[in-house]
């Protein structure tokens, strides 16, 4: 009898398995690991301007009690080009969005901007990634809704596709 | 036109499979002796299948080839400008075309079965025809129903989105069908099993009919794993060759069950033992592909592998995968007490280490299978992890270690049971191998535990492996004989250069501007120059490095950073000096502010021999299967001589002699 029992081991085990893998299934899945900073105010920071267009941003730019969009991006990054469409979109549904170019130089970020769209209204640069790293991104592009007391509330990484303006708008929304 | 002429092909061979599979049952229902009358269309419907499935696989290929973005699938993955060959190996670079591609390997393999296996009872064979047709049909559905790769776009589309950068890749054109053929190798095991357990006919000439099976899976899934982990090495551009990332585990796994089931049918064809245990491996070994499937295509493990994730086609492969290993391990634990027991023998014993070798197979397997498993069920829990090399490494060790040891001394003993002062010599040989190059190797510097006994393994093996030639006649020994001999041999050959490249690596990262030069072991790195350049499909920056080699002649090495634009992505292009002692392996990364370029320059001694190895260990298993074909061909010519005699006798004794 002894040996009848060991045979059913394998089922046993499998249908822990299926039991398992199934229940997973049907959870959401998050795909990225989200910043630990979510839920924490914004780091102090002050860039200067990233060219000549627009004035740099700090963290007094986002204590006005308006929730905003924080975009991080870079002229040498080429899913930020696949993005600017959506980035535009979401500026005329009267989005303000300030900008963090990493690692950039000023006649490369003006000729992007003059090529693919401006939706920013502010742009600072971040020349050693420090707000970035501060802020807990690990690439470009990454884009996080601040609330009107600087506190980040969201974080998108990766291009910004137009299945998500919806998303990020409900999350502006319920930042206000 | 071609896309309908594959849907209809892929529809009809899934009514064949329904046929296949009720006829083949049917056969369970004969009395034994005779055929049931609707038995017979089984292996028709098998060969007419294989036909159909290869043709529709043979319509998306030139659907690929000729670009035609009519396809959903086409105009998803493919791309006009891409060079032939990539377009072609684009076919099953995507999760529909990939599955097109197992199906039709699938339906071959079976059609190749019904068509020329004469040596089963036809009720063993008719249970093993209905299990493959069951298996097929669930993949067909699953095709038709969730995947269609033959879908059409309502409107043309102008271009292609292109295929993930780094699948465009010559290594990846060999790797994923390899595997695949591997896998349904296993699928066809797995019918046999099952045959075999309805019909409780588990005896030497069953195992005799699986070997070959089991033999050319495990070649393949050698042969792919080979070439992935080399592919993975040269690809990625992080220096190493196995990450224990759950799609790399997902065909380990398999690979493992597949070795253990190997040596088990071995025993029990050669002395009618382990019969309960081979069923359960061979079980085991399917479930093992089919779990690999489910993890690599359902996303529910997060890998840098997930190349074609989606949730719902998750569900399906588990539904899939409930039916099939749920019901086959019920079926199991139902059966399996009623075949009877085989023969028994002594701890000390050529199947007594085959078993113990057999455990110890099947606890790495376990390790490989909870590691992988582990991130899902702490998921469960909320909590995130990720398991890698610190859990595997020494998990995987305390149970390969001992393995290896007795691998290194189970061919020399004898079967059924044996005295260990017999082999009092070679015990001594081993161990002074073992200890001997451990202590030579620590006299000079302080190494890691693991790769130290991986070289006194690996020399001890090198040396055990050719023990069993021993005396004898080097030009009668089996074929199959030398085919094991050098398995085991390239197998010492793939840890000498796992246990090197962990030991005595040698690594340099740094900012080099154009003109400066870095030192790695003996080599001089110079970097001369950095260049933009274009291909067709992406651009790079190429870095120009003069390798000099104890001041030798410099040898040029190029490196690069891709970028591709459709779809969007980077790579890392690694440049490679091979020489017969080790490979030279330089990356190039970011351009730092001041100018200076990063550089990353790795000395792998002797990393080379672990895909060597592989190779050996492959050509092992080819050789273990052209020397069990050729001793099968001659008994079968041999029979065949001794029936025509017979009748001859006959004849001329029934014949009257013709008078004079």
């Amino acid at each position: 009898m002894r040996k009848r029992l060991w045979l059913w081991v394998p089922l046993a085990l499998f249908a822990f398995f299926a039991g398992l893998a199934g229940y997973m299934l049907t959870q959401e899945k998050e795909q990225f690991v989200a910043s630990t900073m979510i839920g924490q105010p914004l780091p102090d920071f002050a860039l200067p301007a990233a060219f000549n267009g627009l004035p740099g941003a700090s963290k007094a730019d986002f204590a006005d009690g308006k929730p905003r969009l924080l975009n991080i991006w870079a002229s040498w990054c080429l899913p930020c080009i696949a993005e600017a469409p959506q980035l535009e979109a979401l500026q005329k549904q009267g989005v303000d969005i300030v900008g963090i170019a990493i690692r950039d130089r000023p006649e490369d970020v003006a000729n992007f901007l003059g090529r693919y769209g401006n939706p920013y209204s502010r742009i600072g640069s971040d020349t050693i990634s420090e707000v970035q790293l501060a802020i807990g991104s690990s690439g470009v592009p990454e884009t996080f809704v601040i609330d009107g007391k600087g506190i980040i509330r969201h974080q998108h990484i990766g291009d910004i596709r137009p299945e998500d303006i919806p998303t990020l708008l409900a999350e502006l929304e319920k930042a206000r | 036109m071609i896309a309908e002429i594959g849907l209809a092909a892929l529809w009809l061979a899934a009514a064949l499979a329904v046929l296949q599979m009720v006829s083949g049952g049917l056969a369970l229902r004969a009395a034994p002796g005779e055929v049931n009358a609707l038995a017979i269309y089984a292996r028709p419907a098998a060969v007419v299948q294989a036909f159909l499935a290869v043709l529709a696989f043979t319509m998306l290929l030139w659907a690929f080839a000729t670009t035609d973005l009519s396809l959903k699938l086409v105009a998803t993955n493919s791309h006009s400008m891409k060079p032939l060959i990539y377009k072609l190996t684009g076919t099953w670079g995507n999760h529909e075309g990939s599955m097109l591609l197992w199906v039709g390997v699938l339906a071959l393999s079976g059609g190749l079965l019904a068509a020329f296996e004469k040596r089963l009872p036809e009720r063993t064979m008719g249970a093993t025809l209905g299990v493959q047709g069951f298996v097929a049909l669930g993949f067909y559905a699953f095709l038709l129903l969730s995947s269609n790769p033959f879908e059409r776009l309502p409107v043309p589309a102008g271009e292609g989105n292109g295929l993930n950068p780094l699948l465009q890749d010559i290594g990846l054109a060999i790797h994923p069908p390899t595997l695949y053929a591997g896998y349904v190798g296993l699928s066809v095991a797995f019918s046999l099993a099952m045959g075999a357990l309805l019909t409780r006919e588990v005896n030497p000439a069953f195992a005799r009919v699986m070997r070959p099976w089991v033999l050319g899976a495990w070649v393949l899934l050698t042969l792919g794993i080979t070439a992935g982990s080399y592919w993975a090495y040269y690809e990625l551009g992080w220096g190493g060759w196995w990450f224990w990332d759950p799609v790399e585990n997902a065909s380990l796994m398999p690979w493992l069950a597949a070795t253990a089931l190997m040596h088990s049918v071995s025993v029990l064809a050669a002395r009618d033992a382990l019969r309960t245990w081979t069923i359960m491996l061979g079980v085991l070994a399917f479930s093992m592909s089919m779990l690999g499937t489910f993890l690599v295509r359902s996303g529910v493990l997060t890998s840098v592998h997930a190349f074609a994730v989606d949730p719902e086609r998750g569900a399906f492969i588990l539904g899939l995968l409930g039916i099939y290993i749920g019901g086959a391990f019920t079926i199991f634990a139902l059966r399996a007490g009623a075949v009877a027991e085989g023969k028994r023998f002594a701890v000390v014993s050529r199947e007594g280490a085959l078993v113990f070798n057999n455990v110890m197979l099947s606890a790495i397997l376990a390790i490989v299978l909870l590691g992988t498993l582990y991130p899902l069920l702490t998921e469960a829990f909320d909590v995130r992890v990720s398991v890698g090399p610190p859990y595997f490494n020494p998990a995987a060790a305390i149970f390969a270690v001992p393995m290896l040891l007795v691998m290194a001394v189970g061919p020399l003993l004898r079967w059924r049971s044996d005295k260990p002062a017999r082999l009092q010599f070679e015990f001594a040989l081993i161990a002074a191998l073992v200890i001997g190059v451990i202590a030579a190797v620590s006299f000079f510097g302080q190494f890691p535990l693991l790769p130290l006994l991986g070289l006194g393994l690996a020399a001890a093996l090198a040396v055990a492996a050719f023990l069993p030639l021993k005396g004898r006649n080097l030009a009668r020994v089996p074929v199959a004989t030398w085919g094991m001999v050098i398995a085991h041999f390239g197998i010492a050959v793939a840890l000498f250069g796992m246990a090197c490249e962990g030991a005595f690596s040698k690594e340099r990262l740094a900012a080099v501007a154009p003109g400066g030069t870095e030192q790695v072991g003996d080599f001089t790195v110079t970097l001369d120059s950095v260049t933009p350049i274009a291909g067709p499909n992406w651009t790079a920056i190429e870095a120009q490095l003069a390798v000099r080699e104890d001041g030798g002649a410099p040898v040029i090495l190029t490196p690069q950073a891709r970028t591709f634009w459709s779809p969007p992505q980077s790579t890392s292009e690694s440049a490679l000096l091979t020489r017969w002692n080790g490979q030279l392996y330089v990356v190039i990364g970011n351009q730092a502010e001041d100018g200076r370029w990063q550089i990353r320059v790795w000395w792998k001694p002797f990393v080379t021999f672990i895909w060597y190895g592989g190779i050996l260990v492959a050509l092992g298993g080819v050789l273990a299967i052209a020397g069990r074909v050729r001793v099968d061909v001659r008994r079968r010519r041999a029979t065949a001589l001794g029936t025509q005699r017979r009748a001859d006798v006959e004849a001329l004794g029934a014949e009257p002699v013709p008078a004079e």
